[in-house]
């Protein structure tokens, strides 16, 4: 990895009430995708919710571009350059799919526009004028993922986005990563679906009880049944 | 029948004709500043969740405003305007300082709101006294106009009802079809997620319920322009534009509208017909509309 990291968290901790959910997490990434796996209730989309300003932090920093954006506002967060796609997606009901792109303010030079996403995404262009509550579980994915690139990211952090799709639009999902990768890209992705994960991501981190516990390659974690099965239950 | 009677009763059937209309005018009129005050409250209250007990303070300090201003200066634009930019800035400021931090504890939103509206209400009634007031329309539109089958009506009530649906319009062109109507729409069904689109959430809550306030400001002089002001009309337009959101569907603009005329027209009907029950039919017609149709005329059916 590069000595300067585009997003960097250093001894983060995060507690609700008594109980200590993320303890002294640490991790560097450059604009390489980045996986981080674990099993339900480790702490990652806690971890998620930290960097996009969702849930306060105790102590601890998170550096993204050379400043800190830990306990900054979800609106803050997203203005420093960090796209948030949110496990369930939280589409806006009220709103239809083209609203959802338009009440996001693009420069007129920016890579993304809404013309972009609904290149990335024509199955969007054909149901612009549905309700989001009206959508397929892909297509709420996909508007998700339109949505958090419209406001042109640094860094997109993407939570479960595979979480309860079918097989053919995963594999489609995985072709659109594969794009956002190959053009720069930077992606952190939170997945319970290690083959997901791993496909993706070159290198891999594993979160157990609020700490990250393994951080290797994918080809590593794949050919280790050992470490799957002590860190993963696989 | 002898022709006698039959002309007789032909002249009653005209007359209770022109009554009719009279009555559905008048309904039609008051269901107009019904409407604009509850515009600011659909705004606050049915999309914003917001529950304001002060709405109808503020209709009744904006009526006041317009009373004083149109008074010293004889301008009633100049009053409307200072009513409503003088109740959208009190508004503003009272959701900042006081109801910003509590918006998702609707009852202490509630009690804050009606404390504000008691104190309020008082020192309205300290400044003002408790005889009605009416705030002067200008001289060139005192007059009536001729209207087929009605006869005269007065013009400011017609003007009135023109306003209301220009407000109505205004409203639902702005929630509906532009962006920062999709924004607080965003903001309403998930203020987080919106936020982490890069929108200052805060600030548009903020704006949104000093522009219902202002509304509720603007409706003070509108409705005091054709009904006296004193204190306990607070009380009477917070209920009934209450009633109006929620028979009409929380947070729809044409719900409110077609609920502010139906209001309107029954408390008129039967304050003629049967004046004796006028407030109950009013109600029941919530208890109906609630009873067929609990999200409301408009409303939709998942909250």
């Amino acid at each position: 990895m590069s000595p300067n990291p585009l997003f960097e968290v250093k001894d983060l901790n995060v507690s609700y009430g008594r109980v200590h959910v993320l303890q002294d997490v640490n991790l560097a990434m450059g604009i390489e995708p980045l996986g981080l796996v674990g099993r339900n209730g480790m702490g990652k989309t806690t971890l998620v919710n930290a960097i996009a300003g969702m849930v306060p932090a105790q102590s601890g920093t998170i550096e993204f571009e050379g400043g800190n954006i830990a306990n900054k506002e979800p609106h803050q967060v997203c203005r420093a350059g960090i796209g948030y796609v949110p496990q369930g997606r939280r589409i806006f009901p009220s709103l239809t799919v083209d609203e959802h792109f338009t009440m996001i303010k693009t420069k007129r030079d920016a890579r993304w526009k809404k013309q972009d996403i609904y290149d990335l995404f024509p199955r969007l262009a054909e149901r612009k004028k549905n309700g989001g509550g009206a959508l397929s579980g892909g297509e709420q994915q996909m508007l998700a993922i339109g949505r958090a690139l419209l406001t042109n990211p640094r860094l997109i952090v993407m939570d479960e986005p595979s979480e309860g799709l079918a097989p053919a639009i995963v594999d489609h999902l995985a072709n659109v990563f594969r794009t956002l990768v190959s053009e720069g890209q930077a992606v952190l992705l939170v997945e319970q679906n290690l083959r997901f994960a791993t496909e993706l991501c070159d290198r891999i981190l594993v979160m157990v009880n609020g700490q990250i516990a393994v951080d290797m390659t994918s080809d590593e974690l794949v050919s280790s049944p050992e470490t799957q099965s002590k860190y993963l239950g696989l | 029948m002898s022709k006698h009677e039959f002309q007789y009763s032909k002249r009653c059937k005209a007359g209770e004709m022109t009554q009719f209309l009279l009555i559905t005018f008048n309904g039609l009129t008051l269901g107009a500043v019904y409407f604009l005050v509850a515009s600011g409250l659909t705004l606050i209250f049915g999309l914003m969740r917001v529950i304001t007990m002060a709405h109808g303070t503020s209709y009744l300090l904006g009526g006041y405003i317009g009373y004083v201003v149109v008074r010293e200066t004889g301008n009633w634009i100049l009053g409307a305007l200072a009513a409503s930019v003088g109740v959208g800035l009190l508004g503003l400021l009272i959701h900042q300082l006081l109801i910003r931090k509590f918006q998702d504890d609707d009852m202490r939103v509630a009690l804050i709101t009606l404390g504000l509206s008691l104190i309020g209400t008082d020192l309205m009634l300290a400044a003002f006294g408790g005889t009605a007031t009416q705030v002067a329309i200008p001289k060139a539109l005192q007059i009536g106009v001729e209207l087929p089958l009605l006869g005269t009506y007065p013009l400011i009530r017609i003007l009135l009802l023109l306003i209301a649906i220009g407000v109505g319009f205004g409203l639902w062109f702005f929630v509906n079809k532009t962006r920062y109507g999709a924004v607080v729409r965003a903001g309403v069904d998930d203020s987080q997620m919106t936020a982490a689109t890069g929108i200052n959430i805060k600030v548009v809550f903020a704006a949104i319920f000093a522009f219902g306030s202002a509304l509720a400001g603007f409706a003070g002089v509108a409705g005091g322009s054709l009904f006296p002001l004193m204190p306990g009309q607070d009380g009477t337009y917070l209920l009934f534009s209450l009633v109006v959101v929620i028979a009409g569907g929380m947070g729809s603009i044409a719900g409110a509208a077609i609920g502010a005329g139906l209001v309107g027209l029954v408390s008129q009907f039967s304050l003629v017909y049967f004046p004796t029950y006028a407030l109950v039919f009013t109600f029941a017609l919530m208890v109906i509309v609630l009873a067929v149709r609990p999200q409301g005329l408009m409303g939709k059916a998942t909250v």
